[in-house]
């Protein structure tokens, strides 16, 4: 099968900086974890997939259409790092306006708020509800209308680890229906929860397999231990 | 472009709005209130100055309101993800702004409504023209400030930066419009410069519809306007970019 999503040289500069070069990966279906430290790219890769980054050369291809054409609008879900709901429209408001946008019917959005476990905070104004509950909504955006590939930018930042936990087996039950999730994360003890990790740093990525395979291949017990390892190979 | 969108774009702004009741009570009583302010100052000085006044004024507040609320409710959405969002999703760049001009529009067509209400129903402004053109000059001059809001927002990194293009893209306009000095009356460079400003027509056009019944020179300056509108909006869609470096 082919991959959902294949990059072939990809470079990007920001700011005057090189984040990233010659990037080439291939993210196929499951959920494939992204960890790296913070500033190493991470948000940079994820806004290509999303299509909203400027890039300087490279392709990135998504089930085959390059990265951000009209085509693809409808099959992603892009989460970014700052909850990017309106924080004067409720939980219900906010999904119903992008719900309209995508053209997708209302009984999604109460099962996006439910898959969110944001049921008992559908009708608060996004504003007033803690940082969590407000990623929580953003998130709750990208699920609506099932797409083919979700890329969530830290989404589980600073929550409470029952909805983590709970949060990640949904990552799990909407790969298992057959869509493409990548998540980062700066956290490694969240490693152990993805079918695949892609190890960043610096723009590269470093290490790329099954976590057990990556603790197996540095002689490590945890993940956080193998990224360190793998640093001071590349080092020697 | 598609209508569902446009029209989901322009509820949601609507939508805000609703929630935000000082803005709203601020975009609804403010402008009555200095057309109020600017009667009572006249009121004791012979020679109809309100009359003089008074018509530029429902061009003016209209066009600086919108452009203020517009620029900084575009920067919002810009900064805050929201557009990022959107743009990577089934959404035009026309859906974007036809929505937020469709939702000011409305808004402005009840600011109008009730400046242009008070100034001939209660306070006794002079017009000569018919009352509802008058009303449609207010609300293209209010499309016209969001047009031009929504373009300067591009040029703003902060909310703080983005209110002071107020007084460099507006004041100008103010200046030479005609209120203070006729435009005929000014110097030749000054009065090209109040011939490429848009307000200038909207002023025009306000004066010439409390002074004659002739409607024809109205329109063409409406049209004049109309034109700055669509160019504005044309603009600030060049700005709106779905990659950002």
């Amino acid at each position: 099968m082919k991959n959902a999503v294949e990059i072939t040289g990809l470079t990007v500069v920001r700011g005057g900086r090189t984040v990233l070069e010659g990037l080439d990966l291939a993210i196929g279906d499951g959920v494939t974890g992204l960890l790296g430290p913070s500033g190493c790219g991470k948000t940079t890769l994820m806004r290509c997939l999303a299509g909203v980054q400027r890039v300087a050369s490279g392709q990135v291809t998504i089930f085959g259409e390059p990265a951000g054409s009209a085509a693809l609008r409808h099959r992603l879900g892009y989460v970014t790092q700052s909850a990017s709901v309106y924080n004067d429209l409720t939980v219900v408001e906010n999904l119903r306006f992008f719900a309209r946008v995508l053209g997708v019917d209302r009984a999604d959005v109460d099962r996006a708020v439910t898959a969110v476990d944001l049921d008992s905070h559908r009708d608060q104004v996004v504003g007033r509800l803690s940082g969590g509950q407000q990623s929580r909504a953003s998130l709750a955006v990208a699920l609506l209308g099932s797409p083919s590939l979700l890329v969530l930018d830290e989404p589980t930042v600073g929550l409470d680890p029952v909805l983590r936990r709970d949060l990640w087996a949904l990552f799990h039950r909407i790969a298992d229906a057959g869509a493409a999730v990548l998540v980062s994360s700066h956290v490694m003890d969240e490693a152990e929860r993805c079918d695949r990790l892609l190890l960043m740093r610096e723009g590269r990525i470093i290490a790329d397999g099954s976590p057990a395979d990556i603790r197996q291949r540095t002689g490590s017990d945890d993940i956080e231990a193998a990224f360190l390892r793998v640093v001071e190979e590349a080092g020697r | 472009m598609s209508a569902v969108i446009t029209f989901a774009v322009a509820g949601r702004v609507l939508a805000q709005l609703r929630r935000d009741h000082r803005t709203l009570a601020m975009l609804l009583v403010v402008p009555c209130a200095l057309i109020t302010l600017l009667w009572w100052m006249f009121e004791d000085l012979p020679g109809g100055v309100f009359d003089r006044f008074g018509p530029a004024l429902l061009a003016l507040f209209p066009f600086i309101i919108m452009f203020l609320v517009t620029s900084v409710t575009t920067l919002r959405e810009r900064s805050s993800g929201t557009l990022e969002r959107l743009l990577a999703m089934p959404m035009g760049k026309g859906d974007f702004l036809f929505g937020y001009a469709l939702a000011f529009g409305l808004v402005a067509a009840v600011q109008s409504l009730l400046a242009v209400a008070l100034s001939v129903g209660v306070l006794g402004l002079d017009v000569v023209g018919p009352v509802w053109l008058l009303g449609l000059v207010a609300v293209v001059d209010a499309v016209l400030g969001t047009a031009l809001g929504l373009f300067v927002s591009a040029f703003a990194a902060t909310e703080f930066q983005a209110v002071q293009f107020m007084p460099a893209v507006v004041l100008p306009q103010l200046l030479l419009c005609g209120l203070f000095v006729p435009r005929t009356a000014l110097p030749d460079v000054l009065g090209a410069i109040s011939d490429v400003l848009p307000l200038s027509y909207a002023v025009d056009a306000m004066q010439t519809l409390t002074r004659s019944s002739d409607v024809a020179d109205v329109w063409g300056d409406l049209g004049v306007v109309l034109a700055f509108v669509v160019g504005g909006l044309a603009l600030g869609a060049a700005t709106l970019r779905r990659r950002t470096p």
